[in-house]
């Protein structure tokens, strides 16, 4: 109906013939000065939650973050560490299949992680069969950013393995360095803009904390939909 | 008098209804009881929360007031990388689009998640009556899906039922055992659903914002279903008002943690996606095809009232539902609209009719609650007042005309007045309560539930001339 386009825009420019008040004159002028301009960066930051500027700062309120959205932190000192970390997870919760994606910024180091725990492992990087994913006990991947401000994981379709491995496996399991850790929602969008800008994929997510539900009288269950655990390791 | 419209007269029936019943009242004092202390605890954590509502109310505004050059650059954007774009100036026409898409795809199960704008055009019952089957995903819809009823908060759309409740409406629709841990009933509905996501062939969605620089639609959501929607059906479709748009992506680190604050008390949601088109090479996911549905739906209507534009700001985030006392008090199905709540009662007579709806911006205390609640600063309750007045000037009420011309004709001669109030009284005393809150009292719609005060043994004139007296009288004394 691409009538319609043409008779929307010339609705929405009819209407917009009338001038509205600029927010907080109430009952003021109209504002006529054009377009205003998005804040800055900066000034967005400045308004939301504080967020320190020393990585230990930075560090100790993702962690806090992470225990109130029930996703498990582990800050660690080596690659080594992590491994070891995936392979202690990977007894203790028996898992038998998991899924992951070699094809990330640090695909090989991912690959020899996965490939070291000895599990069947279904790699996303070349297409998948879902069935197949749903039957697998965790999704690794990796991630573009960690936000301290808010606990969030920030994942793209290109740098975690596409849509689907960190939602439908019932653990997801985020393997993150040191320096992805920035403060707050401003510099994570700052950071898509320098990374994307211009052919951004075709999902951006942030993920905060394990899939959660309050749908039935406001109580907190975790695993509504997704996964029902959020684990990131990052060293 | 015009008679009440039949939406006022239900909304009244159903209004008194609720108000009295108690259990009901329990439930919703709880749930907003959680809200308004996750909230406020949010809130604090800001900087400067007073200055993220001016922002977030500019950025809108500037998003609203340019809507044409924005709507046409997130199109332009989304088309450019695959994704096709589909206006519908009403319900009807978008109904449509739908149905053309599933024939031509030869859909045979649907799976969808959460979309205010699909309840506001009864996507589902018209697909249903076209043979398709629709199974609502998110968690609460879900519930009030297979209750066969619409959401009752544009938040939380299950808030007015118990645990209890829904397990016996999942024994007897799923066949499940009963149970009253929510976590049980939780992983009833993520079996069930799991299902369906796999087998979906279309995957239809709502959005919270549409950014026109990327060309990008985001989804907001706690439980992860609308990720799994857009990332396994091979056909995707995401249904979206006009209004929704942003003008930058960076715009979204002001409006993620603000919809969260307000609308949950979260910090940020649990699931922030933003979808800027189908599968693209090198990707080793997602739908084949993607379709934005743009849908005015009136909305160009309340763009033309200069005066409520900031409506179209809304972020449907329910904030202006929770605090307000009017809806604490009748609930969200007594109002009989897809939007409730203050946002409701002032954006339904422009989408519906302002006749037909006027009684829901009369329903308010106009006690400010909403607007201060408000993220975007949306005016809200100066809105219900001109509805009021738009509503008055286009149609008075003769009876109301009449009663303030004789009150004024009374006020302005005190003598004629001051010989009245004594027969007023004496009316009030001995006839007004044979017919006090019946069918025959003019004063009905006050009287019925509230006392009417008795009229002043001494009238206000009478205790100043007293008071005179008796100051002449000291005076002589002296």
């Amino acid at each position: 109906m691409n009538g319609e386009k043409e008779k929307i825009l010339q609705r929405i420019r009819e209407a917009l013939a009338v001038p509205a008040p600029y927010p907080g004159q109430h009952g003021g002028q109209p504002y006529d000065g054009g377009h205003a301009e998005s804040p800055e960066e900066g000034d967005i930051a400045h308004w939301l939650p504080r967020v320190g500027a020393a990585f230990d700062a930075r560090s100790d309120l993702f962690a806090r973050n992470s225990a109130q959205l029930k996703s498990t932190f582990h800050l660690l000192e080596s690659e080594a560490a992590a491994a070891q970390a995936l392979a202690e997870m990977a007894r203790a919760e028996s898992w038998q299949r998991l899924a992951a994606h070699g094809d990330g910024a640090r695909g090989a180091s991912t690959r020899a992680m996965v490939s070291k725990l000895g599990l069947a492992s279904l790699w996303t990087d070349a297409g998948y069969d879902v069935r197949e994913m749903e039957r697998c006990d965790a999704g690794v991947t990796e991630c573009d950013a960690l936000v301290a401000q808010t606990g969030s994981v920030l994942v793209t379709g290109r740098s975690a393995g596409g849509r689907a491995l960190s939602v439908l496996p019932p653990h997801h399991v985020v393997l993150a360095r040191r320096e992805q850790l920035v403060a707050d929602l401003p510099a994570a969008f700052a950071l898509l803009e320098r990374k994307y800008a211009g052919n951004y994929p075709s999902f951006i997510g942030f993920i905060t904390g394990p899939s959660r539900t309050g749908d039935i009288e406001r109580i907190l269950v975790l695993g509504a939909h997704g996964p029902r655990k959020l684990t990131i390791l990052c060293w | 008098m015009a008679a009440p419209s039949i939406f006022s007269r239900q909304f009244k029936t159903d209004a008194k209804r609720v108000t009295g019943d108690l259990r009901h009242r329990g439930l919703i004092q709880n749930a907003l009881a959680k809200y308004e202390t996750a909230r406020d605890l949010q809130k604090a954590s800001y900087q400067d929360w007073q200055g993220a509502r001016q922002a977030a109310a500019e950025r809108k505004w500037e998003a609203i007031n340019h809507l044409d050059v924005h709507l046409e650059a997130f199109a332009s954007k989304l088309e450019a990388r695959g994704t096709k774009v589909h206006w519908a100036s009403t319900g009807e026409q978008a109904r449509q689009i739908f149905l053309d898409i599933l024939r031509e795809k030869g859909a045979r199960s649907i799976i969808k998640s959460k979309a205010m704008t699909a309840e506001e055009i009864h996507l589902n019952d018209s697909l249903e009556k076209a043979g398709y089957g629709v199974v609502e995903s998110d968690l609460g819809e879900y519930i009030v899906q297979l209750r066969n009823e619409a959401p009752y908060h544009i938040v939380f759309p299950a808030m007015h039922l118990t645990r209890g409740e829904i397990s016996s409406l999942f024994a007897e629709k799923l066949g499940s055992a009963p149970t009253d841990n929510p976590e049980d009933l939780t992983m009833i509905a993520r079996t069930v659903l799991r299902d369906k996501y796999i087998t979906a062939d279309v995957g239809i969605t709502g959005a919270n914002f549409a950014i026109a620089e990327t060309g990008m639609v985001s989804i907001t959501e706690n439980e992860g279903n609308a990720r799994l929607t857009a990332a396994l059906p091979r056909t995707l479709i995401t249904l979206l008002g006009i209004e929704k748009i942003l003008p930058k992506l960076s715009d979204l680190a002001l409006f993620l943690p603000m919809l969260a604050t307000a609308g949950a008390g979260q910090a940020l949601t649990g699931y922030n996606s933003m979808y800027g088109g189908p599968r693209q090479p090198g990707e080793c996911d997602g739908p084949e095809e993607y379709h934005v549905v743009l849908l005015d739906n009136g909305r160009t209507q309340l763009l033309a009232d200069g005066e409520q534009r900031d409506a179209l700001h809304c972020i449907r985030c329910g904030a202006c539902l929770n605090v307000c006392p009017i809806y604490r008090n009748v609930g969200g199905h007594a109002y009989g609209t897809t939007y409730s709540g203050p946002i409701g009662s002032v954006i339904t007579p422009h989408l519906r009719g302002l006749q037909e709806w006027k009684h829901l911006s009369q329903a308010s205390s106009l006690c400010g609650a909403c607007t201060e609640a408000c993220p975007v600063k949306i005016d809200l309750h100066h809105h219900l007042l001109q509805n009021r007045r738009n509503a008055t000037a286009m149609l008075p009420v003769w009876w109301e005309k009449l009663a303030f011309r004789a009150f004024g004709f009374l006020a302005l001669r005190p003598a004629l007045l001051a010989g009245l109030i004594p027969f007023g009284r004496f009316a009030q005393k001995w006839f007004h309560w044979i017919v006090k809150g019946g069918p025959l009292d003019p004063a009905r719609a006050w009287t019925e539930t509230r006392d009417l005060p008795p009229i002043a043994a001494n009238t206000f004139t009478d205790l100043w001339r007293a008071k005179k007296r008796a100051s002449r009288r000291q005076e002589e004394t002296k």
